[in-house]
């Protein structure tokens, strides 16, 4: 077996409201491996994201213990790169400057501007922007911002990318296509990665593990299931897979069955 | 456009679906695409009999009657002002008529630099004399209120410790300072300038606390999962999500700082345009304080539009 990159043992997040204590998560114990693609699915609300910002850091459990190549994860930090949903981009800095940020923060200790430089080049160039680079993030596309998001997370050499529904606000076509292009900086790159979803071919097609959550609130893992499809995978090849169609049930069933949200 | 499509085009508004086609026809003219209408059906026959040519000098009379439109309401509203005045003056009376101030300010800004004595001078040196009033006492406002913005929206013990305090003195005419600015300061031209910053402070702290406080989540969160030094978060991400907000607070206090002025200098005296208006009040001189009243006018114009001009050039958002 691989290497754990991450480890989460029994972790639980309640938050202080004011009706009292809310648990969002309980007894979430998952160990993610090096070079493995995982999609977190579950209706909203369930908690998708507070896992996600729990392993980024961003907000620190309640309860349990939260390891990150066996050091605890204490606060965010640039081996666990985010990509958020709606990109982020700060919008007074052109593409090549948004991704340069995060270059000169992990690499500026040890190398010099030429290469910072070169690396933004590099990281931009991964997705396809190289035309880009001097453009403010309002004169491009949600597609291309988001890749530039990707990028920017790509290019501090993360130990393990996290993806908060990144392609959830885009058009059908636009998101094919990134997804597409996703799976091909994965393979080239073997990054390990955890992508939160609530798009079931989204989540096959992308993962080797699908963990599906169980309704909030204390929501937690309810099922785990593994993908056996061969990459580099097709989407159009799959379409007509077998094993495909089976993933896509069993989620199916899990979501709108097993863990049907009552109309609200 | 083909003639034969013209030729078969139905008389406007009989047939509703025809004109739906014939509209959808003309998209690959030189007309532009129309909506189903009789005016407008009318109009776009009258562009499909033209030759290109005639259209593009049609498309210049189209831009001269985009200036007209813009430029002819202001004119007229301007002139009925002036109407209306020449109107209400043409008995007589204590207010000059148009004309007369007219020829007052010929007179005027024909030497608007002279000096003869300190309580004599040209309009010129008392509108330079209020302009430096405001800018040093807006320029120490600045210094002052902006930093304190910051640090009130950065803190919110500060907030809250401050806020009842800035609650309570922002609604008092900055007039009611001046005695203390005098009592401080001894001195009538301090003491103006001491107006104005107390005037100006106020929207700047607030704006730039409220900017700090809308920066949104999502950078906050971006540095901090890059890691962000301090200094970087406050150059690369706090100030310029602040900026457009600060740049309303400036653009505030520099109004308010203009509207306070000229009643500050009309109680300390001095050279200042407030101090001129009483001054040509003590003279009798009513044609003059109406062209102060213009020329104040058009000075706080200018300050506003330039400060338009560099807020529209820092906003992000909307571009």
């Amino acid at each position: 077996m691989a290497k754990k990159v991450v480890q989460i043992e029994n972790v639980g997040q309640s938050f202080d409201t004011k009706k009292g204590k809310y648990v969002a998560l309980r007894d979430v114990s998952l160990d993610i491996h090096e070079g493995e693609s995982i999609a977190l699915i579950g209706h909203s609300g369930c908690g998708k994201s507070t896992l996600l910002n729990l392993i980024a850091g961003l907000t620190l459990p309640s309860s349990g213990v939260m390891l990150c190549e066996g050091r605890e994860i204490a606060g965010p930090g640039p081996e666990r790169a985010v990509v958020f949903q709606n990109h982020s981009l700060l919008p007074w800095l052109t593409c090549f400057d948004n991704v340069y940020l995060a270059v000169e923060r992990v690499f500026s200790a040890k190398e010099g501007k030429a290469k910072l430089k070169q690396r933004t080049h590099e990281a931009l160039d991964l997705v396809g922007l190289t035309h880009a680079e001097a453009k403010y993030p309002h004169e491009i596309s949600g597609g291309m911002k988001q890749r530039v998001g990707i990028a920017r997370a790509l290019s501090m050499q993360p130990r393990i990318l996290l993806l908060d529904e990144p392609f959830g606000a885009l058009d059908a076509l636009t998101r094919a296509n990134l997804q597409d292009e996703l799976m091909k900086i994965l393979a080239a790159t073997r990054a390990t990665m955890v992508m939160v979803t609530h798009d079931v071919d989204e989540a096959v097609l992308l993962s080797d593990r699908v963990v599906m959550l169980t309704n909030g609130p204390a929501a937690t893992i309810g099922e785990i299931l593994t993908v056996n499809i061969e990459r580099p995978r097709d989407r159009l090849a799959l379409a007509h897979d077998a094993h495909f169609g089976e993933c896509r049930a069993e989620i199916m069933e899990f979501l709108y069955h097993k863990q049907l949200k009552r109309a609200a | 456009m083909t003639a034969a499509a013209i030729a078969d085009r139905p008389m406007a508004g009989t047939d509703m679906g025809a004109e739906k086609l014939a509209a959808s026809r003309n998209e690959t003219g030189n007309a532009p695409m129309a909506s189903v209408g009789t005016s407008v059906a009318t109009q776009e026959a009258a562009q499909v009999d033209s030759t290109p040519v005639e259209t593009s000098s049609g498309r210049g009379g189209e831009w001269l009657r985009a200036i007209g439109r813009a430029v002819f309401p202001p004119v007229l509203g301007l002139a009925l002002l002036i109407g209306l005045w020449h109107v209400a003056t043409i008995n007589g009376g204590g207010i000059p008529s148009p004309g007369k101030t007219w020829d007052a300010a010929v007179i005027l800004f024909s030497d608007p630099f002279y000096q003869e004595g300190p309580n004599d001078q040209g309009i010129g040196w008392n509108v330079l004399a209020s302009l430096e009033r405001v800018a040093i006492g807006f320029g120490i406002a600045a210094a002052v209120g902006i930093p304190a913005g910051f640090m009130i929206g950065r803190f919110a013990v500060l907030s809250q410790m401050l806020n009842p305090i800035i609650s309570l003195l922002r609604p008092v005419s900055p007039l009611a300072w001046l005695p203390i600015g005098l009592l401080v300061f001894q001195r009538a031209d301090p003491a103006a300038t001491w107006t104005i910053f107390i005037c100006s402070i106020w929207p700047m702290i607030l704006n730039t606390a409220q900017g700090v406080t809308r920066v949104p989540q999502d950078y906050l969160n971006v540095a901090r999962v890059l890691n962000l030094s301090e200094w970087k978060i406050f150059t690369k991400i706090l100030f310029p999500a602040v900026l457009p907000y600060m740049l309303t607070g400036i653009r505030l206090s520099i109004g308010t700082a203009w509207l306070v002025i000229v009643a500050a200098e009309m109680l300390t005296g001095g050279v200042g345009i407030g101090f001129w208006v009483w001054d040509e009040w003590n003279n009798l001189k009513v044609e003059h304080i109406i062209i102060a009243i213009f020329v104040i006018g058009i000075v706080g114009l200018i300050l506003e539009q330039m400060l338009m001009l560099i807020a529209r050039r820092f906003t992000y958002e909307d571009r």
